[in-house]
C-alpha cells in the first residue's frame, strides 16, 4: 500500500475500503497561486473505469500526476492502495535508441525485475498488445499508434492493478484511436484492473469507461458523474446506437453548461 | 490471452544507408562536382605561383608539382615528415583524450543540479575566452617545452565544445521520459546511466568531431611555441621556413591540413556507427 498524504483521514472513510485510488478534497494549488483542483472527491476500484472529461487545462492532468505521485497536493488526501501502477503519458515516451522489446523492459528493468522473468514477461505483453514481429523494430520505424501499444505494453509489464492514462491517444488519427479503444476495452475486460482516463473526447470517454465523470475548469471541479450502462465485454457497435447517443448528449450537455 | 492482432500491419521499415564511397555513388553523388573544384584550384595555384616566381618569390610558392616531387616523393623530406605527423599525432590523440574525459566529467556534475552549473558554466566560457598565446610563456615556464605543455594547450583548445555539447545533450532529456524513470524509482545515477548518457550521444559526437578538429589546431600550435621535444607538424612548417624550403613547407602544411580532414571524417564516421540507427547524424 503506498500512502501519498494523510492515510488516517482517508481509511477512516467506510465503505471504500476497496477502493486502489481515492481523492478526498484533493486540492492543488501552485506556488504561483493558481487553483488547478478544488475539492475533488473520487474513487476508482477494480473493475472501474472512469474518464475525466474536461476542456484544455482543466487540471484533469494534474488529477493524475497526484494520483501518480509526480506531484502532490496542496490540500486533502489522496491515498493510491497498491504498488503496481501502471502510467501511460500522452507521448508514447518511448527511448529511441531501445527497441520495441528493450523499451516495453524498460519499466521492469529499473524495477529490478530479473532479466529472464523480464524477457518472458516483455515476449507476453508484447503479443497482448500486437506488436509481436516488431520486437527489434526502433521506434522511429513505427506509426504513431505501434509507438501507443508499445507504451501500453512497457505499463502492463508491471501487472497493473491501477492504470492511469494521460490522454493517451489524442495525437492520433480517428481510426487509429478507434482501434486502440477496442484493444484497451478488451483488455480491461480481462484484466479488470482500476483505470482513470483522461481525455477531451466525449465519446471516447462513454465507449471506454463504466463511469465518466466532468470536470470544470478554473478551479477544475467535478460538477457531473455518468454511469455508463453498457455491458463489458462491450460491442464496437454500441457507439451507434441512440442509447449511446444520447448518453454521449447528456455529457456533452453537462460539459457545455460547466464552462458556459 | 492474446488480443486481435491488428488489421494493419505496417511492414517494419529499413532505413537505407547510401555508402558515400562506392564508385556509383560517387559518379552519382557529389564526389566529382569537389573533384572538379580541386583541379581548378590547381590551375589557379599554378598561375599564381607563376606570377610569385616572376616577382622572384618563387622559394614561397612552388608550382604544385614542386610540392609533390620535393615535398612528398623526395624521400628524405618524407620520413622528415612522416615523423613529424606521429608526433602531432601523439599530441593530438592524448590532449583530445584528456579534454574528452574533463569535459563529460565536466558536465556530468553540471547536469545534475541547476545550482552547480550556474556556478561552473561561466568558467567553461572563461576558458573559451582566454587567449591561449598569452599563457604560452608561462605554460613552458611550468611544463618546459616538450611533450607536456603542447598536450596542455591541446586540451585547452579542444575543452569547450565538449563541455557544451555534453551538457546540452544531457539536458536534452524529454520530460516525460524524466518522468518515467522518476515514476519507475529510478537513482540519480540510472537516470544518468540509461537516459541522460545515451539521449546525449548524438550532441556527444557533434561536440567530440569540433573538438577533435580544434585537437589538431591546438597541437600544431603548441608545436610552434615548444619548439624541444620531439618537433610535430607546427615545428617542420616553422624550420622548413626559416630555411627558404618552399615545397617541403607546403607538403608539411598539407600534411597538417589532411590530418584536420581525417580526423574530422573520422569521428564522424563514428557518430553515424554508435547513433546514426536512432539519430539523423550528419
Amino acid at each position: 500500500m503506498t500512502t501519498l498524504t494523510t492515510p488516517t483521514q482517508a481509511s477512516a472513510e467506510a465503505g471504500s475500503a476497496t477502493a486502489l485510488l481515492e481523492f478526498t478534497n484533493t486540492t492543488m494549488t501552485f506556488p504561483n497561486g493558481t487553483v488547478a483542483l478544488r475539492d475533488v472527491d473520487l474513487t476508482v476500484s477494480p473493475g472501474e473505469f472512469v474518464s475525466v472529461v474536461g476542456p484544455s487545462g482543466c487540471g484533469k492532468s494534474t488529477l493524475l500526476r497526484i494520483a501518480s505521485g509526480l506531484e502532490t497536493a496542496s490540500d486533502g488526501s489522496t491515498v493510491v492502495r497498491t504498488d503496481h501502477v501502471g502510467y501511460v503519458f500522452q507521448d508514447a515516451t518511448l527511448l529511441p535508441w531501445r527497441t520495441v522489446r528493450q523499451n516495453v523492459e524498460l519499466v521492469a528493468e529499473l524495477r529490478g525485475m530479473p532479466a529472464q522473468a523480464r524477457a518472458a514477461k516483455a515476449a507476453e505483453v508484447i503479443e497482448t498488445v500486437g506488436l509481436k514481429g516488431f520486437e527489434d523494430n526502433l521506434p522511429r520505424q513505427l506509426s504513431g499508434g505501434m509507438k501507443m501499444r508499445a507504451s501500453v505494453a512497457r505499463s502492463l509489464m508491471m501487472d497493473p492493478e491501477l492504470f492511469l492514462f494521460d490522454e493517451p491517444f489524442g495525437a492520433l488519427d480517428e481510426i487509429t484511436r478507434e482501434r486502440l479503444n477496442d484493444e484497451l476495452l478488451r483488455l480491461f475486460a480481462e484484466q479488470r484492473f482500476a483505470g482513470l482516463f483522461i481525455t477531451h473526447s466525449v465519446s471516447e470517454a462513454v465507449y471506454l469507461s463504466t463511469r465518466v465523470v466532468v470536470m470544470s475548469g478554473r478551479p477544475g471541479t467535478l460538477v457531473a458523474t455518468f454511469d455508463v450502462p453498457f455491458p463489458i465485454p462491450r460491442d464496437p457497435d454500441i457507439r451507434f446506437t441512440g442509447e449511446f447517443a444520447e448518453l454521449t448528449g447528456r455529457v456533452s450537455h453537462a460539459l457545455r453548461e460547466a464552462h458556459s | 490471452m492474446a488480443l486481435e492482432a491488428p488489421l494493419v500491419r505496417a511492414r517494419p521499415r529499413r532505413t537505407a544507408r547510401k555508402s558515400p564511397f562506392t564508385a556509383r555513388a560517387i559518379l552519382k553523388g557529389s564526389a566529382w562536382k569537389v573533384l572538379a573544384v580541386l583541379v581548378l584550384l590547381i590551375g589557379l595555384w599554378h598561375l599564381w605561383a607563376a606570377s610569385e616566381a616572376h616577382k622572384g618569390l618563387g622559394f614561397l610558392v612552388p608550382y604544385p608539382h614542386q610540392v609533390w616531387q620535393l615535398g612528398f616523393e623526395d624521400s628524405q623530406s618524407r620520413s622528415q615528415l612522416a615523423q613529424a605527423l606521429w608526433n602531432s599525432v601523439q599530441v593530438t590523440f592524448v590532449g583530445l583524450a584528456i579534454a574528452i574525459v574533463i569535459g563529460v566529467v565536466w558536465a556530468m556534475v553540471m547536469a545534475q543540479a541547476s545550482w552547480a552549473e550556474q556556478a561552473l558554466f561561466p568558467y567553461a566560457v572563461v576558458l573559451q575566452c582566454i587567449p591561449i598565446l598569452a599563457l604560452v610563456p608561462l605554460i613552458g615556464a611550468l611544463a618546459g617545452f616538450g611533450f607536456e605543455p603542447r598536450v596542455i594547450v591541446t586540451v585547452m583548445i579542444a575543452l569547450f565544445p565538449m563541455v557544451s555539447n555534453t551538457l546540452f545533450g544531457l539536458q536534452s532529456v524529454e520530460r516525460g521520459q524524466r518522468e518515467l524513470f522518476e515514476l519507475s524509482g529510478a537513482g540519480r545515477l540510472t537516470v544518468l546511466r540509461k537516459l541522460q548518457m545515451p539521449a546525449a550521444m548524438p550532441s556527444i559526437f557533434v561536440g567530440l568531431r569540433t573538438s577533435a578538429g580544434l585537437s589538431v589546431i591546438g597541437a600544431i600550435v603548441g608545436d610552434q611555441f615548444f619548439q624541444r621535444g620531439t618537433p610535430g607538424l607546427g615545428a617542420l612548417i616553422q624550420v622548413d621556413q626559416s630555411r627558404l624550403l618552399g615545397p617541403q613547407m607546403w607538403a608539411a602544411i598539407f600534411t597538417a591540413s589532411a590530418l584536420g580532414v581525417a580526423i574530422f571524417l573520422v569521428f564522424g564516421l563514428l557518430g553515424r556507427l554508435s547513433v546514426g540507427r536512432w539519430h539523423d547524424f550528419s
